[in-house]
Protein backbone atom coordinates (compact mmCIF):
# COMPACT_ATOMS: atom_id res chain seq x y z
CA UNK A 1 0.00 0.00 0.00
CA UNK A 2 1.31 2.93 -1.19
CA UNK A 3 0.51 6.57 0.91
CA UNK A 4 1.72 10.07 1.69
CA UNK A 5 4.06 11.97 4.08
CA UNK A 6 2.08 15.20 5.03
CA UNK A 7 3.44 18.50 6.16
CA UNK A 8 1.87 19.39 8.60
CA UNK A 9 4.80 22.12 9.07
CA UNK A 10 8.00 23.05 7.86
CA UNK A 11 10.37 24.90 10.18
CA UNK A 12 13.59 24.70 7.68
CA UNK A 13 13.72 24.86 3.85
CA UNK A 14 12.96 21.09 3.09
CA UNK A 15 13.44 19.94 -0.41
CA UNK A 16 13.20 16.44 -1.86
CA UNK A 17 16.52 15.59 -3.35
CA UNK A 18 18.12 12.43 -4.39
CA UNK A 19 21.53 12.08 -5.71
CA UNK A 20 20.62 14.62 -8.71
CA UNK A 21 20.83 14.25 -12.57
CA UNK A 22 23.88 14.35 -14.20
CA UNK A 23 24.90 13.90 -17.68
CA UNK A 24 22.72 17.25 -18.89
CA UNK A 25 26.31 19.44 -18.13
CA UNK A 26 26.51 20.39 -21.49
CA UNK A 27 22.85 21.37 -21.60
CA UNK A 28 23.98 23.37 -18.73
CA UNK A 29 21.95 21.49 -16.25
CA UNK A 30 24.29 20.47 -13.34
CA UNK A 31 23.83 17.38 -11.33
CA UNK A 32 22.37 19.00 -8.14
CA UNK A 33 20.97 16.24 -5.39
CA UNK A 34 21.71 15.75 -1.53
CA UNK A 35 24.22 18.43 -0.41
CA UNK A 36 25.50 15.88 1.88
CA UNK A 37 25.40 12.48 0.12
CA UNK A 38 26.62 10.80 2.52
CA UNK A 39 23.62 10.83 4.79
CA UNK A 40 21.58 9.49 1.52
CA UNK A 41 24.07 6.78 1.67
CA UNK A 42 23.14 5.94 5.34
CA UNK A 43 19.98 6.16 4.78
CA UNK A 44 19.99 3.29 2.56
CA UNK A 45 21.85 0.98 4.63
CA UNK A 46 19.81 1.39 7.13
CA UNK A 47 17.00 0.60 5.37
CA UNK A 48 18.19 -2.26 3.70
CA UNK A 49 18.14 -0.64 0.44
CA UNK A 50 20.85 -1.63 -2.88
CA UNK A 51 20.92 2.14 -3.12
CA UNK A 52 20.06 5.53 -2.10
CA UNK A 53 16.63 6.94 -2.13
CA UNK A 54 15.00 10.62 -2.50
CA UNK A 55 14.67 11.71 0.77
CA UNK A 56 13.76 15.08 2.48
CA UNK A 57 16.21 17.22 2.71
CA UNK A 58 15.83 19.85 5.80
CA UNK A 59 18.14 22.86 5.89
CA UNK A 60 18.57 24.08 9.16
CA UNK A 61 15.52 22.58 10.89
CA UNK A 62 13.24 19.86 10.08
CA UNK A 63 9.41 20.56 10.98
CA UNK A 64 5.69 18.14 11.84
CA UNK A 65 4.79 14.93 9.65
CA UNK A 66 2.53 12.52 9.29
CA UNK A 67 1.93 9.92 7.61
CA UNK A 68 -1.30 7.65 5.81
CA UNK A 69 0.41 4.45 5.54
CA UNK A 70 2.94 2.73 8.05
CA UNK A 71 6.72 2.93 6.67
CA UNK A 72 10.04 2.61 8.34
CA UNK A 73 11.76 6.10 8.24
CA UNK A 74 15.58 6.78 8.08
CA UNK A 75 16.80 10.07 9.94
CA UNK A 76 20.67 10.52 8.84
CA UNK A 77 22.60 13.85 7.80
CA UNK A 78 22.96 16.68 10.23
CA UNK A 79 21.60 15.37 13.56
CA UNK A 80 17.85 17.26 14.66
CA UNK A 81 15.80 16.89 17.74
CA UNK A 82 13.54 14.22 16.97
CA UNK A 83 10.29 13.43 18.75
CA UNK A 84 7.48 10.84 17.48
CA UNK A 85 4.68 11.74 19.72
CA UNK A 86 6.63 12.94 22.18
CA UNK A 87 8.72 10.24 22.61
CA UNK A 88 12.61 11.42 21.62
CA UNK A 89 14.30 9.43 18.56
CA UNK A 90 17.96 8.67 18.00
CA UNK A 91 19.25 10.06 14.80
CA UNK A 92 21.18 8.05 12.90
CA UNK A 93 18.86 5.02 13.11
CA UNK A 94 15.70 3.48 11.80
CA UNK A 95 11.96 4.29 13.13
CA UNK A 96 8.50 3.00 12.45
CA UNK A 97 6.20 5.87 11.72
CA UNK A 98 2.86 5.01 11.79
CA UNK A 99 -0.54 6.86 10.90
CA UNK A 100 -1.89 9.02 13.38
CA UNK A 101 1.48 9.67 15.56
CA UNK A 102 3.34 12.92 15.00
CA UNK A 103 6.42 13.05 14.15
CA UNK A 104 8.39 16.43 15.38
CA UNK A 105 11.20 17.50 13.83
CA UNK A 106 13.48 20.54 15.73
CA UNK A 107 16.67 22.51 14.79
CA UNK A 108 19.95 20.89 13.87
CA UNK A 109 22.35 20.41 17.03
CA UNK A 110 25.34 20.48 14.85
CA UNK A 111 25.91 20.42 10.86
CA UNK A 112 23.25 21.98 8.34
CA UNK A 113 21.19 19.25 6.58
CA UNK A 114 19.00 16.61 8.11
CA UNK A 115 17.48 13.98 6.37
CA UNK A 116 14.31 12.05 6.11
CA UNK A 117 14.40 8.75 4.23
CA UNK A 118 11.37 7.20 4.08
CA UNK A 119 12.20 3.33 3.41
CA UNK A 120 9.63 2.67 0.08
CA UNK A 121 11.04 5.81 -1.67
CA UNK A 122 9.46 8.96 -2.23
CA UNK A 123 7.03 8.60 -5.84
CA UNK A 124 6.58 11.99 -6.94
CA UNK A 125 6.98 12.82 -10.42
CA UNK A 126 10.93 12.42 -11.51
CA UNK A 127 12.05 15.17 -14.01
CA UNK A 128 15.23 13.96 -16.35
CA UNK A 129 15.56 11.10 -13.70
CA UNK A 130 15.94 12.46 -10.60
CA UNK A 131 13.10 14.15 -8.43
CA UNK A 132 15.91 16.31 -6.88
CA UNK A 133 14.45 19.67 -5.98
CA UNK A 134 16.47 23.00 -8.31
CA UNK A 135 15.40 25.57 -6.78
CA UNK A 136 17.53 27.98 -9.06
CA UNK A 137 15.84 27.17 -12.12
CA UNK A 138 12.62 26.38 -10.67
CA UNK A 139 12.55 22.27 -10.54
CA UNK A 140 9.90 22.16 -7.76
CA UNK A 141 9.88 24.28 -4.64
CA UNK A 142 10.86 23.88 -0.96
CA UNK A 143 7.46 22.23 0.86
CA UNK A 144 5.03 23.64 2.78
CA UNK A 145 2.56 23.46 5.25
CA UNK A 146 -0.24 21.19 3.97
CA UNK A 147 1.77 19.62 1.09
CA UNK A 148 1.72 16.01 1.15
CA UNK A 149 4.67 14.10 -0.65
CA UNK A 150 3.56 10.62 -2.23
CA UNK A 151 5.72 7.81 -0.81
CA UNK A 152 6.11 4.04 -2.05
CA UNK A 153 4.88 1.26 0.10
CA UNK A 154 7.64 0.19 2.47
CA UNK A 155 8.76 -3.17 1.52
CA UNK A 156 9.27 -4.60 4.74
CA UNK A 157 7.98 -2.52 7.44
CA UNK A 158 8.37 -4.97 10.40
CA UNK A 159 11.92 -5.02 9.44
CA UNK A 160 14.14 -4.80 13.04
CA UNK A 161 15.00 -1.37 13.57
CA UNK A 162 18.84 -0.62 13.11
CA UNK A 163 20.92 2.57 14.18
CA UNK A 164 24.53 3.24 12.49
CA UNK A 165 27.20 5.47 14.19
CA UNK A 166 28.19 7.84 11.11
CA UNK A 167 31.58 9.63 10.56
CA UNK A 168 31.69 13.11 12.21
CA UNK A 169 31.04 15.99 9.68
CA UNK A 170 28.70 18.44 11.58
CA UNK A 171 31.90 21.06 12.92
CA UNK A 172 33.76 21.89 10.34
CA UNK A 173 37.23 20.38 10.32
CA UNK A 174 39.96 19.68 7.91
CA UNK A 175 39.04 19.63 3.97
CA UNK A 176 41.66 18.11 1.63
CA UNK A 177 42.47 20.13 -1.61
CA UNK A 178 43.15 18.63 -5.23
CA UNK A 179 44.67 21.15 -7.93
CA UNK A 180 42.39 21.90 -11.03
CA UNK A 181 43.25 23.64 -14.32
CA UNK A 182 43.46 26.91 -12.96
CA UNK A 183 45.50 26.54 -9.90
CA UNK A 184 49.16 27.77 -11.19
CA UNK A 185 46.78 31.07 -12.13
CA UNK A 186 47.55 31.20 -8.12
CA UNK A 187 50.88 32.00 -6.71
CA UNK A 188 53.35 29.65 -4.68
CA UNK A 189 53.54 32.18 -1.93
CA UNK A 190 49.28 32.53 -2.07
CA UNK A 191 48.67 28.19 -2.63
CA UNK A 192 50.87 28.40 0.90
CA UNK A 193 48.52 30.97 2.69
CA UNK A 194 45.86 29.43 1.52
CA UNK A 195 46.83 25.55 3.03
CA UNK A 196 47.97 27.38 6.17
CA UNK A 197 44.53 29.72 7.01
CA UNK A 198 42.09 29.30 9.10
CA UNK A 199 38.71 29.97 7.74
CA UNK A 200 34.74 30.31 8.90
CA UNK A 201 32.15 28.96 7.30
CA UNK A 202 30.39 32.50 6.63
CA UNK A 203 26.50 33.37 7.35
CA UNK A 204 26.60 33.94 3.28
CA UNK A 205 25.46 30.06 1.98
CA UNK A 206 22.65 28.08 0.49
CA UNK A 207 22.75 25.22 -1.93
CA UNK A 208 24.92 26.81 -4.88
CA UNK A 209 27.66 27.03 -2.40
CA UNK A 210 29.15 28.34 1.12
CA UNK A 211 31.80 31.34 1.48
CA UNK A 212 34.84 30.98 3.93
CA UNK A 213 35.87 34.06 5.83
CA UNK A 214 39.58 34.39 6.96
CA UNK A 215 41.81 36.99 8.09
CA UNK A 216 43.83 36.82 5.14
CA UNK A 217 42.61 37.29 1.20
CA UNK A 218 44.19 34.93 -1.16
CA UNK A 219 44.23 36.76 -5.27
CA UNK A 220 45.02 34.76 -8.36
CA UNK A 221 47.85 36.96 -9.23
CA UNK A 222 48.55 35.28 -12.53
CA UNK A 223 44.97 36.92 -13.62
CA UNK A 224 46.60 40.34 -14.20
CA UNK A 225 48.83 39.37 -16.97
CA UNK A 226 45.57 38.28 -18.84
CA UNK A 227 45.16 40.97 -20.77
CA UNK A 228 41.54 39.64 -22.41
CA UNK A 229 40.70 38.07 -19.03
CA UNK A 230 40.20 34.67 -18.18
CA UNK A 231 37.37 32.73 -19.99
CA UNK A 232 34.62 31.19 -18.43
CA UNK A 233 35.14 27.50 -17.77
CA UNK A 234 33.25 24.60 -16.70
CA UNK A 235 33.11 24.84 -12.75
CA UNK A 236 31.07 22.12 -10.03
CA UNK A 237 30.43 21.07 -6.59
CA UNK A 238 33.43 21.10 -4.70
CA UNK A 239 35.15 23.60 -6.84
CA UNK A 240 37.07 26.35 -4.60
CA UNK A 241 36.13 29.62 -6.42
CA UNK A 242 38.15 32.88 -5.82
CA UNK A 243 36.56 36.22 -6.09
CA UNK A 244 38.37 39.35 -7.56
CA UNK A 245 38.61 40.79 -3.90
CA UNK A 246 40.24 37.08 -3.04
CA UNK A 247 37.62 35.76 -0.95
CA UNK A 248 36.64 31.70 -1.29
CA UNK A 249 33.82 29.80 -2.03
CA UNK A 250 33.00 26.12 -2.03
CA UNK A 251 30.23 25.22 -4.31
CA UNK A 252 27.64 22.91 -3.31
CA UNK A 253 25.36 20.89 -5.25
CA UNK A 254 22.96 22.94 -6.76
CA UNK A 255 26.06 25.38 -8.24
CA UNK A 256 25.74 27.11 -12.17
CA UNK A 257 27.98 24.97 -14.49
CA UNK A 258 29.89 27.52 -15.76
CA UNK A 259 31.59 30.47 -13.55
CA UNK A 260 34.41 33.18 -14.55
CA UNK A 261 35.69 33.14 -11.29
CA UNK A 262 39.68 31.58 -10.64
CA UNK A 263 39.51 28.06 -8.84
CA UNK A 264 42.09 27.60 -6.45
CA UNK A 265 41.16 23.42 -6.18
CA UNK A 266 38.51 21.42 -5.60
CA UNK A 267 37.54 19.57 -2.40
CA UNK A 268 37.83 15.93 -2.91
CA UNK A 269 34.43 14.82 -2.91
CA UNK A 270 34.76 12.67 0.19
CA UNK A 271 35.43 15.62 2.43
CA UNK A 272 32.18 17.91 0.73
CA UNK A 273 29.88 16.46 3.33
CA UNK A 274 32.02 17.97 5.66
CA UNK A 275 32.63 21.15 3.87
CA UNK A 276 28.75 21.44 3.25
CA UNK A 277 27.50 20.42 6.54
CA UNK A 278 29.93 23.12 7.96
CA UNK A 279 27.40 25.81 10.30
CA UNK A 280 28.29 29.38 9.75
CA UNK A 281 30.98 30.43 12.14
CA UNK A 282 32.74 26.52 11.81
CA UNK A 283 35.89 26.15 11.34
CA UNK A 284 37.68 25.26 8.52
CA UNK A 285 40.91 24.33 6.70
CA UNK A 286 42.34 23.07 3.77
CA UNK A 287 45.31 20.27 2.98
CA UNK A 288 46.50 20.06 -0.58
CA UNK A 289 47.02 16.91 -1.66
CA UNK A 290 48.52 15.29 -4.61
CA UNK A 291 45.85 13.90 -7.65
CA UNK A 292 47.49 10.40 -7.17
CA UNK A 293 47.13 11.06 -2.77
CA UNK A 294 43.96 12.21 -3.63
CA UNK A 295 42.66 8.59 -6.10
CA UNK A 296 44.80 6.84 -3.29
CA UNK A 297 42.14 7.62 -0.81
CA UNK A 298 38.98 8.19 -2.17
CA UNK A 299 36.19 5.86 -1.28
CA UNK A 300 33.36 5.24 -4.64
CA UNK A 301 30.12 5.63 -3.43
CA UNK A 302 29.02 2.09 -3.93
CA UNK A 303 31.80 0.85 -1.49
CA UNK A 304 30.95 3.55 1.24
CA UNK A 305 27.35 1.66 0.89
CA UNK A 306 28.93 -1.43 1.70
CA UNK A 307 30.84 -0.59 4.32
CA UNK A 308 27.87 1.78 6.09
CA UNK A 309 25.27 -1.44 5.58
CA UNK A 310 28.36 -3.18 7.91
CA UNK A 311 28.23 -0.74 10.47
CA UNK A 312 24.94 -1.01 11.02
CA UNK A 313 23.48 -2.80 14.12
CA UNK A 314 20.60 -3.39 15.89
CA UNK A 315 18.77 -0.39 17.85
CA UNK A 316 18.33 -1.91 21.04
CA UNK A 317 21.18 -1.06 23.12
CA UNK A 318 23.66 -3.96 24.36
CA UNK A 319 23.12 -3.74 28.10
CA UNK A 320 26.89 -3.62 28.36
CA UNK A 321 27.18 -0.39 26.87
CA UNK A 322 24.40 0.92 29.39
CA UNK A 323 25.72 1.56 32.84
CA UNK A 324 21.91 2.53 34.33
CA UNK A 325 20.28 -0.35 32.80
CA UNK A 326 17.21 0.06 35.51
CA UNK A 327 15.87 3.20 33.65
CA UNK A 328 16.02 1.91 30.27
CA UNK A 329 13.13 0.72 28.28
CA UNK A 330 14.62 -2.18 25.79
CA UNK A 331 11.30 -3.01 24.30
CA UNK A 332 10.66 -2.43 20.87
CA UNK A 333 13.33 -0.31 19.93
CA UNK A 334 11.84 2.44 22.25
CA UNK A 335 14.69 4.57 24.19
CA UNK A 336 15.03 7.03 26.91
CA UNK A 337 14.33 10.02 26.62
CA UNK A 338 18.45 11.80 27.28
CA UNK A 339 19.58 9.00 25.12
CA UNK A 340 20.11 11.73 22.33
CA UNK A 341 22.62 13.90 24.54
CA UNK A 342 24.20 10.26 25.81
CA UNK A 343 25.47 10.25 22.18
CA UNK A 344 26.68 13.23 21.87
CA UNK A 345 28.74 12.91 25.00
CA UNK A 346 30.12 9.49 23.65
CA UNK A 347 31.59 11.39 21.15
CA UNK B 1 40.85 41.10 -27.53
CA UNK B 2 41.61 41.40 -30.93
CA UNK B 3 41.77 39.06 -33.62
CA UNK B 4 45.49 38.82 -33.75
CA UNK B 5 46.44 35.30 -32.82
CA UNK B 6 47.66 34.17 -29.91
CA UNK B 7 49.84 31.11 -29.35
CA UNK B 8 47.50 28.18 -28.27
CA UNK B 9 48.43 26.61 -25.68
CA UNK B 10 47.02 23.10 -26.17
CA UNK B 11 46.88 21.28 -22.49
CA UNK B 12 45.38 18.11 -21.23
CA UNK B 13 44.59 18.95 -17.56
CA UNK B 14 42.81 16.68 -14.31
CA UNK B 15 39.91 18.22 -13.39
CA UNK B 16 38.69 16.33 -10.52
CA UNK B 17 38.70 13.04 -9.76
CA UNK B 18 36.26 12.27 -12.75
CA UNK B 19 37.32 14.95 -14.82
CA UNK B 20 39.73 15.87 -18.10
CA UNK B 21 39.93 19.33 -19.67
CA UNK B 22 41.42 20.14 -22.85
CA UNK B 23 42.13 24.13 -22.67
CA UNK B 24 44.01 26.02 -25.62
CA UNK B 25 44.22 28.89 -23.86
CA UNK B 26 43.00 30.92 -20.46
CA UNK B 27 41.73 33.85 -22.74
CA UNK B 28 38.73 34.09 -24.48
CA UNK B 29 40.78 34.31 -27.82
CA UNK B 30 38.91 33.60 -31.00
CA UNK B 31 41.67 30.99 -32.24
CA UNK B 32 41.15 29.52 -28.87
CA UNK B 33 37.46 29.10 -29.36
CA UNK B 34 37.23 27.77 -32.53
CA UNK B 35 40.19 25.26 -31.49
CA UNK B 36 37.84 24.04 -28.78
CA UNK B 37 34.61 24.22 -30.63
CA UNK B 38 36.88 21.85 -33.37
CA UNK B 39 37.86 19.76 -30.67
CA UNK B 40 34.40 19.51 -29.17
CA UNK B 41 32.46 18.15 -32.15
CA UNK B 42 35.42 15.79 -33.23
CA UNK B 43 35.35 14.40 -29.70
CA UNK B 44 31.39 14.28 -29.81
CA UNK B 45 31.87 12.47 -33.07
CA UNK B 46 34.11 10.04 -31.87
CA UNK B 47 34.07 9.83 -28.03
CA UNK B 48 37.25 8.14 -26.93
CA UNK B 49 36.81 4.55 -24.43
CA UNK B 50 36.19 5.93 -20.98
CA UNK B 51 34.43 9.03 -21.77
CA UNK B 52 31.10 9.65 -19.73
CA UNK B 53 30.18 12.99 -20.66
CA UNK B 54 31.80 16.01 -22.83
CA UNK B 55 30.79 19.10 -22.51
CA UNK B 56 32.33 21.76 -24.39
CA UNK B 57 33.05 25.60 -23.22
CA UNK B 58 34.65 28.50 -24.65
CA UNK B 59 38.15 28.07 -24.78
CA UNK B 60 38.23 24.28 -23.23
CA UNK B 61 36.36 20.93 -23.43
CA UNK B 62 35.40 19.33 -20.31
CA UNK B 63 35.29 15.70 -20.12
CA UNK B 64 33.67 13.77 -17.57
CA UNK B 65 35.27 10.10 -17.02
CA UNK B 66 34.36 6.77 -16.23
CA UNK B 67 36.59 6.07 -12.75
CA UNK B 68 37.95 2.97 -14.22
CA UNK B 69 39.03 4.50 -17.13
CA UNK B 70 42.69 4.96 -18.51
CA UNK B 71 43.61 8.30 -17.06
CA UNK B 72 47.47 8.51 -18.60
CA UNK B 73 46.07 6.33 -21.85
CA UNK B 74 43.36 9.26 -22.22
CA UNK B 75 45.04 12.01 -21.47
CA UNK B 76 47.95 11.45 -23.80
CA UNK B 77 45.19 10.07 -26.70
CA UNK B 78 43.65 13.87 -25.77
CA UNK B 79 46.84 15.80 -25.77
CA UNK B 80 47.71 14.27 -29.03
CA UNK B 81 44.31 15.46 -31.09
CA UNK B 82 44.65 19.08 -29.47
CA UNK B 83 47.88 19.29 -30.57
CA UNK B 84 46.61 18.32 -34.07
CA UNK B 85 44.00 20.65 -33.64
CA UNK B 86 45.71 23.67 -32.25
CA UNK B 87 48.42 23.28 -35.47
CA UNK B 88 45.63 22.63 -38.10
CA UNK B 89 44.03 25.82 -37.27
CA UNK B 90 40.79 24.09 -38.76
CA UNK B 91 37.38 26.27 -39.41
CA UNK B 92 34.38 25.76 -37.48
CA UNK B 93 33.16 22.67 -38.24
CA UNK B 94 29.57 23.20 -40.51
CA UNK B 95 26.67 23.56 -38.25
CA UNK B 96 24.34 21.00 -38.22
CA UNK B 97 21.22 23.22 -37.51
CA UNK B 98 20.52 26.95 -37.81
CA UNK B 99 17.81 29.07 -35.81
CA UNK B 100 15.94 32.27 -36.59
CA UNK B 101 14.75 33.88 -33.76
CA UNK B 102 12.64 37.07 -33.80
CA UNK B 103 14.05 39.74 -31.30
CA UNK B 104 13.04 43.56 -30.51
CA UNK B 105 16.35 45.85 -30.61
CA UNK B 106 16.36 49.01 -28.82
CA UNK B 107 14.02 51.23 -26.72
CA UNK B 108 12.50 49.07 -23.49
CA UNK B 109 13.77 46.29 -25.01
CA UNK B 110 17.20 47.57 -25.57
CA UNK B 111 18.30 50.16 -23.22
CA UNK B 112 21.89 49.84 -23.50
CA UNK B 113 21.82 49.88 -27.38
CA UNK B 114 22.27 53.81 -27.68
CA UNK B 115 25.00 53.97 -25.25
CA UNK B 116 26.50 50.19 -27.22
CA UNK B 117 26.32 52.39 -30.55
CA UNK B 118 28.40 55.43 -29.03
CA UNK B 119 31.03 53.15 -27.45
CA UNK B 120 31.25 51.58 -31.20
CA UNK B 121 31.66 54.92 -32.91
CA UNK B 122 28.58 53.86 -34.82
CA UNK B 123 24.82 54.81 -35.24
CA UNK B 124 22.12 51.96 -33.76
CA UNK B 125 21.01 51.26 -36.84
CA UNK B 126 24.48 50.49 -38.27
CA UNK B 127 25.91 48.70 -35.03
CA UNK B 128 22.20 46.32 -35.16
CA UNK B 129 23.25 45.81 -38.94
CA UNK B 130 25.93 44.53 -38.43
CA UNK B 131 24.90 41.91 -35.44
CA UNK B 132 22.05 40.73 -37.65
CA UNK B 133 24.44 40.06 -40.33
CA UNK B 134 26.52 37.73 -38.01
CA UNK B 135 26.03 34.04 -38.30
CA UNK B 136 26.54 33.62 -34.72
CA UNK B 137 27.50 30.23 -33.24
CA UNK B 138 26.11 28.44 -29.85
CA UNK B 139 29.71 28.10 -28.24
CA UNK B 140 28.84 26.65 -25.43
CA UNK B 141 25.85 26.41 -23.04
CA UNK B 142 25.41 27.33 -19.28
CA UNK B 143 25.04 28.74 -16.19
CA UNK B 144 21.83 28.40 -16.78
CA UNK B 145 20.18 25.46 -18.46
CA UNK B 146 19.74 25.46 -21.93
CA UNK B 147 21.32 29.30 -21.88
CA UNK B 148 23.44 29.87 -24.75
CA UNK B 149 27.23 31.84 -24.96
CA UNK B 150 26.88 33.19 -28.82
CA UNK B 151 29.79 34.16 -31.08
CA UNK B 152 31.91 35.90 -31.77
CA UNK B 153 30.39 39.24 -33.09
CA UNK B 154 32.65 41.30 -35.15
CA UNK B 155 36.07 43.06 -33.37
CA UNK B 156 34.20 46.66 -32.67
CA UNK B 157 31.63 44.10 -30.38
CA UNK B 158 34.51 43.63 -28.09
CA UNK B 159 32.51 45.61 -24.98
CA UNK B 160 33.69 45.62 -21.91
CA UNK B 161 31.03 44.01 -18.54
CA UNK B 162 29.58 47.31 -17.06
CA UNK B 163 31.73 47.89 -13.89
CA UNK B 164 28.07 47.67 -12.33
CA UNK B 165 25.79 45.13 -11.70
CA UNK B 166 22.25 45.37 -13.39
CA UNK B 167 19.65 44.00 -10.65
CA UNK B 168 17.89 42.10 -13.23
CA UNK B 169 17.12 42.06 -16.71
CA UNK B 170 13.82 40.21 -17.88
CA UNK B 171 14.00 36.67 -19.36
CA UNK B 172 14.93 36.87 -22.94
CA UNK B 173 16.68 39.42 -22.43
CA UNK B 174 19.64 39.82 -24.95
CA UNK B 175 22.80 40.70 -23.24
CA UNK B 176 26.38 41.54 -24.81
CA UNK B 177 29.66 41.54 -23.46
CA UNK B 178 33.42 40.35 -25.08
CA UNK B 179 32.17 39.81 -28.70
CA UNK B 180 29.63 37.52 -27.13
CA UNK B 181 26.10 37.27 -26.81
CA UNK B 182 23.73 35.85 -23.66
CA UNK B 183 20.14 34.95 -24.16
CA UNK B 184 19.00 34.91 -20.60
CA UNK B 185 16.37 32.34 -19.52
CA UNK B 186 14.73 33.82 -16.62
CA UNK B 187 14.80 37.19 -14.85
CA UNK B 188 18.86 37.86 -13.95
CA UNK B 189 20.86 40.23 -12.68
CA UNK B 190 23.84 41.06 -15.40
CA UNK B 191 26.71 42.97 -15.93
CA UNK B 192 26.40 42.70 -19.38
CA UNK B 193 24.60 45.44 -21.36
CA UNK B 194 20.86 44.85 -22.63
CA UNK B 195 20.12 45.68 -26.56
CA UNK B 196 17.32 43.60 -27.21
CA UNK B 197 14.56 41.09 -26.36
CA UNK B 198 13.37 38.13 -27.33
CA UNK B 199 10.23 35.69 -26.50
CA UNK B 200 12.36 32.55 -27.21
CA UNK B 201 13.11 30.72 -23.99
CA UNK B 202 16.01 28.28 -24.44
CA UNK B 203 14.66 26.45 -21.35
CA UNK B 204 11.51 25.52 -20.15
CA UNK B 205 11.14 22.56 -17.48
CA UNK B 206 7.88 21.38 -18.90
CA UNK B 207 8.93 20.99 -22.57
CA UNK B 208 10.52 18.11 -23.77
CA UNK B 209 13.10 19.04 -25.05
CA UNK B 210 14.00 21.44 -21.55
CA UNK B 211 17.15 22.67 -23.30
CA UNK B 212 16.48 23.30 -27.27
CA UNK B 213 20.07 24.77 -28.39
CA UNK B 214 23.28 22.96 -28.55
CA UNK B 215 26.90 23.59 -28.54
CA UNK B 216 27.81 24.64 -32.64
CA UNK B 217 24.31 25.19 -33.85
CA UNK B 218 24.12 28.44 -35.76
CA UNK B 219 21.95 31.30 -35.32
CA UNK B 220 20.53 34.20 -36.52
CA UNK B 221 18.46 37.07 -34.90
CA UNK B 222 15.53 38.72 -37.32
CA UNK B 223 14.63 42.26 -35.94
CA UNK B 224 10.56 42.63 -35.21
CA UNK B 225 8.71 45.23 -34.06
CA UNK B 226 8.19 44.98 -29.92
CA UNK B 227 4.20 44.13 -30.38
CA UNK B 228 5.16 41.64 -33.14
CA UNK B 229 7.09 39.52 -30.82
CA UNK B 230 4.89 36.40 -30.15
CA UNK B 231 4.14 35.59 -26.05
CA UNK B 232 6.62 33.86 -24.51
CA UNK B 233 4.29 31.08 -23.74
CA UNK B 234 3.12 30.49 -27.41
CA UNK B 235 4.46 27.53 -29.53
CA UNK B 236 6.11 25.52 -26.89
CA UNK B 237 8.14 29.00 -25.57
CA UNK B 238 9.75 29.16 -28.97
CA UNK B 239 9.13 32.51 -29.77
CA UNK B 240 8.19 32.39 -33.35
CA UNK B 241 11.92 30.74 -33.65
CA UNK B 242 12.80 29.09 -36.81
CA UNK B 243 14.81 25.78 -37.10
CA UNK B 244 16.68 24.42 -40.17
CA UNK B 245 18.40 20.90 -40.67
CA UNK B 246 21.87 21.77 -42.88
CA UNK B 247 22.85 18.11 -42.80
Amino acid sequence: MSGKLIIHAAQGVLTVQDLGRPGHLAQGLGRGGAMDRLALIEAAALLGQPAPLAAIEMAGAGGTFEVSAPTRIALTGAPMRAQLDGRPLLWAAVHLFRPGQRLRIGPAEAGVYGYLTPAGGIASEAWLGSRAAHLTIGISAPLAAGDAVPLHADPSPQDPALRLDVAPRFAGGELRLIDGPQTPLFSDETLAAFAQARFTRAVQGNRQGIRLDAAARFPAEALRQLTAGLASDIIGPGDVQMTGEGVPYVLGAECQTIGGYPRIGAVLPDDLPRAMQAPPGAGLGFRRITLDEALACHVPEAQLLAEARRRCRPLLRDPREVGDLASHNLIGGVIRGDEHEMEERAR
Amino acid sequence: MDDAVPELTPEVLPAGLDGLLVRFHLSPHPAAIAAAQVMAARLQADPPPGTAEICPALVSVHLRIDPTADRAGLSVRLLAEARRVAMERPPLPGPVRRWTIPAAFGGADGPDLGRIAAAMGRSEDAALAELLEADLRVLAIGFAPGQPYLGLLPPGWNLPRLPQITPEVPAGAIVVALRQIVVFGAPSPTGWQQLGRTSFRSFLPAREPPMVLRAGDALRFVRVAPDALPAAEDGGGLGGALLERLA
